[in-house]
């Protein structure tokens, strides 16, 4: 056995996983990750388990050593600078560290959430099947509460397997798209159309339980008060001052706000990876479309070995490459590692 | 699933989830019907349907877009829910111990002088209560109940608390309830009960189902520190009897 330990980890970073299921009729919160495409994409480049436990590193920095022994981790989710020793660790690639070697996280460049899988998956005592934190009811594990500096892993030793990188579809750009509803009908159309037509910022006062949006306030049509029924992952319920808020993983399983949307699964892990004071909009899809979504969605991840390559050979991306048009940028490309550094802005 | 209802409406949570709302209001034909739906489903289950969360007025039925569709698992939900109500079965019933007043229930004096009366005749009223477990929801088993006497209704506290402590038992609007974790609330502290709803590691983790009918009991503070010990080391300190 080997160990990592947490070096140094910013707040809001945590065990997570896929989610615990099952439980939700007893006020159980799902938690699990912010976004499952990273999530599985992580698991996948170590041969976890698409939804296995992972550590989710929130906005800030982080950094992870390796003790007793070599640990194989990938990497996926909100693009940042990643080192071992200052030598550059692409986005979307598994990498060992050799015993007592640091793989260093920056801060997010973009998004918030990057998932770090560590091969054969955390190790701790599953509540409902989960490992994943949620603070607020004291589960989760081996942690049961965010990462400090100090904690650390008894992971399995390093299998030796040659490195691999995954090869992900391009980012959806565009709308977050909802399907309206539950209580679209507690909203008149003039107000439903200022939700759709506005541009939308998620407030710096966000978290795992819910992303505040500021934009204008969205009007009843009687009042805020509904009788708590069930909520989803990316349900958008509109409170009393009209600011309305998406909720997220740690969300109540009930609620007593009128929701006028529900963020399709397809796009809550884009949400979740929007960062805060970015302008965005919301457009609705219908039913039909938003669940052929859900299924293309379930599919991409169901064939993520599929997009495994070996590491060694070089991440060209020529389409990017071209729209690039610049030198410095094809000298960068040779270097996958630094690639994911050039293409940013 | 009720002859005095009108059939639920399907109200689209996403692309998979639909909730099966019975009624708009707190209503016990409703929730009847609601918890009627959700044994209908575990007694015959849908393929597809991963989880069900039923509410005081509606069932969320969570699903698998990629094993069955919003409009064929409608039709099925809305065929089931169109069955008469089953007989009756026996409800279990949990007998509740609750520490009123003091430290545990700082409301109740409060409580007492709103509703012109005294503490102990609002201690009586209270646990003369017949209440059902009508969901459970917020923090792991948080049991919203309702039964709660007419004269004990009242509105919710102006400045809702930050923290409250775990068992706290407290009324708020028409309804009652059963607090395990410590959590934020804008009800009136009445009591703390010992018992909890939820314990991780004890067998059953969740004492409480929606449908269980629930009765308080008085207990004097120093048994309240008892049961609280011993419920802490995972005994169920609740009485339970079968109907």
């Amino acid at each position: 056995m080997s160990r990592l330990v947490v070096a140094s980890i910013g707040p809001a970073s945590s065990v997570q996983d896929g989610g615990r299921h099952g439980a939700q009729r007893y006020g159980l919160t799902v938690s699990g990750a912010m976004d499952r495409l990273a999530l599985a994409a992580a698991n996948t480049l170590v041969g976890n388990q698409p939804f296995a436990a992972v550590v989710e590193v929130g906005p800030f920095g982080a950094s992870f050593t390796a003790r007793d022994g070599a640990v194989r981790v990938a990497i996926s989710g909100a693009p940042r600078n990643a080192d071992i020793a200052g030598s550059p660790v692409a986005m979307d690639t598994s990498v060992t560290l050799k015993d007592g070697e640091t793989l260093t996280l920056g801060f997010a460049r973009g998004g918030a959430f990057t998932y770090l899988a560590i091969e054969g998956g955390i190790k701790g005592e599953p509540v409902f099947g989960s490992l994943a934190v949620n603070a607020r009811a004291g589960l989760g594990s081996p942690y049961p509460r965010p990462l400090q500096a100090g904690d650390e892993f008894t992971v399995d030793a390093a299998s030796g397997a040659p490195e691999l990188r995954i090869e992900l579809p391009k980012p959806v750009s565009g709308p977050i798209r909802v399907l309206l509803g539950p209580q679209d009908d507690e909203f008149d159309d003039a107000n439903k159309a200022l939700f759709l037509d506005s541009e939308w910022k998620i407030s710096a006062t966000s978290d795992r339980m819910g992303y505040r949006l500021e934009g204008p306030a969205i009007k009843h049509l009687h009042g805020h008060n509904i009788v708590s029924d069930g909520t989803v992952n990316g349900s958008i319920q509109v409170p009393g001052n009209g600011a309305p808020i998406a909720l997220m993983m740690d969300r109540g399983t009930s609620g007593g706000y009128p929701k006028i949307a529900t963020v399709i699964t397809a796009d809550v892990g884009r949400l979740a990876q929007t960062s805060a004071g970015t302008a965005f909009r919301f457009e609705a899809v219908s039913m039909a479309e938003a669940q052929d979504e859900a299924r293309k969605f379930a599919q991409l991840i169901r064939n993520l070995p599929d997009r495994l390559r070996s590491a060694d050979t070089v991440a060209l991306n020529i389409e990017a490459l071209s729209a690039a048009n610049v030198a410095g940028y094809a000298v960068s490309a040779v270097d996958a590692g630094t690639w994911q550094v050039a293409a940013e802005p | 699933m009720s002859a005095t209802l009108p059939p639920p409406r399907l109200l689209p949570s996403g692309d998979s989830a639909v909730t099966v709302e019975f009624s708009r209001t707190i209503d016990d034909d409703a929730n009847q019907s609601v918890l009627a739906l959700d044994k209908a489903l575990a007694a015959s289950p849908i393929d597809g349907i991963t989880e069900s969360v039923p509410t005081y007025r509606s069932l969320l039925v969570h699903y698998d877009p990629g094993k069955i569709g919003f409009d064929a698992l409608g039709e099925k939900l809305l065929a089931l829910a169109s069955q008469p109500l089953p007989p009756a079965t026996k409800a279990r019933r949990w007998r509740i111990p609750v520490a009123y007043g003091g430290e545990h229930g700082i409301d109740l004096e409060d409580v007492a002088k709103a509703l012109n009366t005294t503490p102990g005749d609002i201690v009586a009223r209270h646990v003369a209560g017949d209440y059902k477990v009508a969901m459970i929801g917020f923090t792991p088993g948080w049991s919203y109940l309702s039964g709660l006497d007419k004269s004990l209704q009242m509105s919710r506290r102006r400045n809702p608390r930050l923290l409250t402590p775990a068992g706290t038992i407290s009324i708020g609007g028409i309804q009652a309830g059963i607090q395990c974790l410590a959590a934020p609330s804008g009800w009136h502290l009445l009591g703390r009960t010992p018992v909890r709803t939820y314990q991780l590691h004890r067998n059953p983790t969740f004492l409480t189902e929606p449908g269980d009918r629930v009765t308080f009991f008085a207990i004097d503070h120093k048994t309240f520190e008892e049961q609280d010990r011993a419920a802490e080391a995972g005994e169920i300190v609740a009485e339970q009897v079968v109907a």
